[in-house]
Formats: structure tokens, sequence, C-alpha cells
């Protein structure tokens, strides 16, 4: 099943063209990680595919589970099932996290037509997930992200999606920040969420996520378009060489 | 604009819920203000001759005064002779005995407004006395209460029955000399609530009393006297609505407080009076007065106000801090939105040994509105070891509104210690967007976010208020985003 299909897109912000025709599709249960250099395109393509404000789609279509996205509010996604794992998470002071992660799991409960958990229920569920990425529980009754650290932040990310269970998610440089054990948690909590119905799509400029988290395909974005697709042996070639090669490939190549 | 602010703006322009009028015949007197209306007022009362004495020095001191100015609001000047001084829904006879008598329009203006007046009372566990217009109206719970002692009344009944409790403490802790709209209102004081808790007496339940401006062109000037003698507890709860109209109309109420010794006071407050419209015509001028004296030793008094109504707030529910070891607390939450104004705080004087007081305000500006803080707290020389903390939070919605802080400290004892944080913030679009990447809309994200702010003060206030509360600041407080 085609979970993901974006075909020629191309999106401004300011008037200036960020996309210039992003071709992709993604198939239940695949996990795509997209690479390249700043300014390339990564963080414009995740916000798109989530609905954040500020960015105009001119061209080409956006279609989850064969539906189109574009249309669609931030939450209205979000209920549907895309996810994204935000590179800096933000902080909202006075939130409790688990009054948050209620409010999310019942958002998206309340759309698939499903009664609301009871406090009971719900501690339990969430406690079951927060194994996963070895969390506390007094985390739960901290206000969102307020003094966490970068490790601590991505693993809410991270416990966040486990509750939701998205069937598409998008993970912007959830790498960045983490020293080498954070990773190891972080990475060990996102492949016991690989799964035949859930796709993932890992944004990372860095090829070691890759090590930890192993893709089933490896794009290269650069200057808003594709420029070449592969399996995870691409990553390692981009360790080795850098990404100044691509900027003298000819347009049109890979996609 | 972006999409996400648009979408703010249009939540802004909910219509306020309590708006309508009652359909009711009502006694009122003329529009106008002389000593014939000072001593009319006393008269419909039947008011002993010491109150209209002090009603007379009160209306003939308030001559000689001028509008304040200091304050950061502005609006035109007050027609005082344009308001009717008194305003009465008609009665068949002296007045209700009981619930059946009450009526039953007015009855259901209150179930409107969600006031708890009969059965729903009892379960709730709340005493009710409700102001309409000028005069208290009904008053639930008052044989059980007074089963303990407690005395829960209209103040204009205390009058009849307590006259020696109302001479000793009427005006002792806000005298109408304290400032212009005090003595207004100890002049023309219609009526509002009397409460006293005898020595030793922990009061059952929560005391509540609504207000209701009804009538057109009319002031409200109720006056509050709460009393708590040695080692008493009461919390007492107070809100307020009031009908749309395109003319503003003035409340200057004064709410007077005593803690005699242990004895402890929470008076928390919802006010949503009629804001004005979004270009700000209309709503009501909220100028009040405030104050509690601690004048027991280690007696405590807790403010706790959620104001997110009025064209324009002036208010600053203070504590004089006289017994040793006393306490004094003011948490507040002030919304502003459209074109509203607040210039809104609190006093600490600390004069006793050992005082210690705490202040935590977060005010909540959207639209084009401006919201102040302004707040004293003074050590006296006397004040041995007095310790305040305070913290003073604004939240900006928006870039067309406005959030100021005046803090005024004075400290003439040197063991004293004052402490004041401040701190500004906006609701990010960021914030915003990661709330939604979540599943919740734009409206259940604001009111989280917000609710978040507010948080340290939401939760002083007692569990039936903070859920009111809490929907209050959902529906007034979304506002745009910049």
């Amino acid at each position: 099943m085609k979970m993901l299909e974006i075909k020629n897109l191309h999106a401004t912000i300011d008037g200036k063209e960020i996309l210039k025709g992003i071709d992709l599709t993604v198939n239940a249960g695949e996990v795509h990680a997209i690479m390249g250099p700043n300014g390339a395109g990564k963080s414009t393509l995740s916000n798109v595919l989530a609905g954040r404000d500020g960015y105009e789609i001119t061209q080409g279509e956006i279609l989850y589970k064969g539906e189109n996205l574009i249309d669609l509010e931030p939450e209205e996604r979000a209920q549907r099932g895309v996810f994204l794992a935000f590179q800096y998470p933000v902080e909202i002071p006075g939130v409790s996290n688990i009054y948050l992660l209620k409010a999310a799991l019942n958002a998206v409960r309340k759309y698939q037509g499903l009664d609301e958990l009871d406090a009971i229920d719900f501690l339990t569920l969430v406690r079951s997930k927060m194994e996963l990425v070895k969390m506390d529980e007094q985390f739960l009754h901290r206000s969102v992200n307020e003094g966490f650290s970068g490790g601590e932040k991505k693993r809410n990310e991270i416990l966040q999606m486990a509750l939701l269970e998205p069937a598409l998610a998008i993970l912007d440089e959830t790498d960045s920040g983490l020293d080498i054990d954070a990773l190891r948690i972080v990475s060990e909590g996102v492949n016991a969420l690989r799964d035949a119905d859930r796709s993932m799509i890992m944004i990372t400029h860095y090829q070691r996520l890759l090590d930890y988290i192993v893709p089933d395909y490896v794009h290269v974005l650069s200057n808003g378009r594709i420029v070449k697709s592969g399996d995870k042996d691409l990553a390692k070639e981009l360790e080795k060489s850098g990404y100044s090669w691509i900027h003298d490939a000819p347009e049109g190549v890979g996609a | 604009m972006t999409d996400q602010t648009q979408q703010l703006e249009t939540l802004t322009r909910k219509e306020y819920s309590a708006g309508f009028v009652t359909d009711i015949e009502s006694d009122s007197l003329p529009p106008g203000l002389s000593e014939d209306v000072v001593r009319e007022i006393s008269r419909i009362k039947n008011e002993p001759e010491f109150l209209l004495e002090w009603r007379l020095k009160a209306y003939r001191h308030w001559l000689t005064m001028d509008t304040p100015t200091w304050a950061h609001v502005q609006y035109p000047e007050v027609d005082f002779q344009a308001i009717s001084y008194y305003s009465a829904p008609k009665k068949k006879t002296d007045g209700p005995k009981s619930l059946d008598e009450v009526d039953p329009e007015l009855l259901r203006t209150y179930e409107k407004l969600g006031v708890p007046l009969d059965e729903r009372a009892r379960l709730a566990g709340v005493a009710v006395d409700a102001v309409f217009d000028s005069v208290s109206v009904a008053n639930t719970f008052q044989d059980k209460l007074a089963e303990q002692g407690i005395i829960f009344m209209p103040l204009s009944k205390a009058v009849q029955e307590y006259p020696e409790l109302i001479k000793q403490y009427l005006g002792t802790v806000v005298p109408y000399q304290d400032n212009y709209y005090a003595a207004l209102n100890s002049a023309v004081f219609s009526d509002g609530s009397f409460v006293y808790i005898p020595k030793g007496v922990r009061c059952p339940m929560e005391l509540s009393t609504y207000f209701r401006i009804n009538a057109a062109n009319t002031g409200q000037f109720e006056r509050t006297l709460i009393i708590a003698d040695d080692d008493a507890y009461v919390s007492y709860l107070e809100g307020c609505t009031a009908p749309m109209r395109d003319e503003n109309q003035l409340h200057a109420a004064v709410v007077e407080l005593v803690a005699m010794n242990r004895a402890e006071i929470k008076y928390s407050t919802v006010q949503n009076w009629y804001p004005g419209d979004e270009n700000g015509k209309g709503g009501i001028y909220n100028f009040v007065t405030k104050r509690a004296a601690c004048r027991g030793e280690s007696s405590k008094v807790s403010w706790t106000q959620v104001e997110t109504g009025s064209a324009i707030t002036w208010k600053y529910p203070s504590v004089v801090l006289q017994g040793d070891n006393s306490v004094g607390e003011f948490y507040s939450v002030a919304v502003t939105n459209n074109m509203q104004q607040a210039d809104t705080g609190t006093k600490m004087i600390h004069l006793g040994k050992n005082t210690s007081s705490t202040i935590i305000s977060k005010g909540i500006s959207a639209g084009r509105s401006q919201n102040a803080y302004r707040g004293l707290v003074r050590m006296g020389p006397n004040a041995e070891n007095a310790r305040n903390y305070t913290e003073c939070d604004s939240l900006l919605m928006g870039d067309r509104c406005a959030a100021h802080t005046f803090p005024y400290i004075e400290v003439k004892n040197p063991t004293a210690k004052v402490e004041h944080e401040a701190s500004t913030s906006k609701i990010s679009e960021d914030q915003l967007f990661y709330c939604k990447q979540r599943g919740l809309d734009t409206e259940d994200a604001v009111s989280m976010i917000v609710n978040g702010f507010c948080k340290q003060v939401i939760r002083e206030l007692p569990m039936e208020f903070a859920v009111e509360a809490q929907n209050l600041l959902g529906l007034s407080l979304e506002g745009s985003v910049g």
C-alpha cells in the first residue's frame, strides 16, 4: 500500500522557492532517509508535510493514504496519523507533560471514533510506552519540555510517537544534540516502533543515525530536489565523499 | 497576516454569553447625585442615623476630591449626574423571604448565568447571596449557617439586625476619605454582603455572591464587609456579569476584610463584567477598592482573582499586615482583549514583625488592549524580618497589545527582604504548531497554553470555581499571535 506520494512538489516561503519539484513514494512499512547539506530544503519538506503555516505550495500534490494532505489543517493531519518528531521541541510552561499527552491521544481517538481513555487506563498505557524510551515517571508531571536536556526532549518526542501510534512518522534531525547513549536509547525506541503498517521518513544531516536505524531507502536532497536515491550504502558513500559532489551533478539526476 | 493568526482573530470575536437583558420591572431613582439622593437611599433602606451621617460625610468629602488620573487607563470623563444611584427589582411586599417569593424571571436570569440558587446549591455546598442591580435578592442557607453563629446576609439587612457590628467595622479598613471611588461608594452604596464568622468557627461551606448589573444607566455600588474573628476561617467567592449595552456602566465597589488573631480569609473573584465590543463601545468601568486588614497576630488573607471582563479595570486588592506573623497573598490573572484596559495589582503593607506576603500576577493581553500590573510593597519601620516575594509575568498575544509593570517598593526596616521577578513572553507560533501537530485544534491549544501560564493562580481557586475560571479563560483568552 502506498502510504505517501509526493508528486512534483514546489513550495515557497516569503516568495522564495525552496522545494523545486520533489517526487517521492513511501510504501507502508518502509523507512526512508532523506539526507542533504544545510539549506537543501530538508526542514521545509518536513514542515510542509506537517502543514506548518508560512509555506506556499505552488505546484504538485501530496497524497497520504490516497487523500490530498495539502488542504488539511495540521491537527487534521495529526489526527489522521501523520506525526512529526520535532528537531527543536518547544517548551510549554505550566502545562504538564501528561496533560499534553492525554489531550493529544484523546484528540486522535476522537477522530477515530473511540472513547476518551480514563485516567487509569491512560496511565497504564503511558507507563508501558515510557519503558520503550527509558523515561522516568517524574517526566509526566514536569512542564512540557521545560528544563529538559536535549536528549530528554528527543526521548519525549519518541514517547509521544509511541503513544499516538502514527501511520506516518517524520523524524526531523532526531539525532541532533544527542550524545551516544541518548542516540542509542532514542534509536532503540524508534526501531521498536517499526512495523509493517507504519512508514517513517528520517531527515538527517549525518550518516551516524543510520547506523542505529537502518533505512530501506536513502535519498539525497539538494537545492530543493532529490538528486540521488539508493539503498543504505548510499549513506556510507556520502559519509566518505561529503556533499560537495552533488553540486556538480547535472540537473535531474536521480529522483 | 498568517492563516493561524487569522483563525485566532476569529476566535477572539466570540460573543459575550452573559450579555442578555432581563425584562423585569424595577424601581429606580432618577439619574443624578446630591445630598438629597444620599438621604433618599438611606431612607429607602431605613438606616439608623449614624449611617446616614457617615454617608453624608463621605458625600461632602467626595465633592472636594478629583478623579484619580495616575492609572494607566484612558476614558472619557464620567458624568456622575447621568447615573442612577439606586435600582431595585419591583417587589410585591417587603422583599423575598424565601426563594418561592423571588420573581421567577430573576431566577431564570441566575440560572442562565449558572448560579446555583436552589437545590443545586445544596449539592454544590455553596451558599449564595445574589445582588441584582442594587439589592440583594436571594440568600440561601442562612439558617444552616446561623446554627453555628455565622452571619451571612445582605449588608442592608445586617444594618437592621446587627447595627453595632456595622458601626464597629464599616469603613475601618477602607475609610471614606481613602480615594475618590471609595468616597463615592460610601455615600451611595446600596447593598452588598455581610459576613461574620464567630471565634473558633470554621465556615463549613464556600460563601458566594453573584453580582449582576441589569438596568441601563445604573451604577452598581455594592459594599462587602467580612469579619473573621479569632481562629475563624472562611472562603468567599464572588462572581460578576452584566448585559451588553452600548453605554458604559460604572461599578464602584468597596470590599473590606478583617482577620483577627489566627483567623484566615480566602477571597476569590471571577470577574466577567461586560468588556465592551471589539471597538471599545460599551462595557463596565470597574473601579473597585478591596482591602484586608490582618489585625490579629498570625492571621492570613488570600486574594485570588481572575479578571476577564470590564472595559476598564482599576483595582488593587490589598493587605495591611498589622498583626505579627500575619500573611498576605495575592494571586491574579488579568486578561484584556480587544480595547479593554486594566490597571490592577495589589498593595502589601507590612507593619508587624515577621509578616510575609506573596504576589503572583499573570497578565495576558490580546487584541489592542492595555494591561498593567501596579503593585506596592511597603515594609514599615517596625516590620522586623518581614518578607515579600513578587512574581509578575506578562503574556502577549499579537503585536497590537501592551503589557506594563509598575512595581513600587518601599523598605524602612533593614531586616526586611523583598524579592521581585518579572517576565514577558508571547504565545509563539512554534508552541501553537507543536500542539496542533499533536492533534489539538487552535482553540484547545491556546486554551491549554494560557491555562499553563496561569496555573499558579488557578490552583488557588476552590475547585468548582477553578473549572469555571478555566472555561472563562478558554472563552476570552484566544487572541492574535505574532
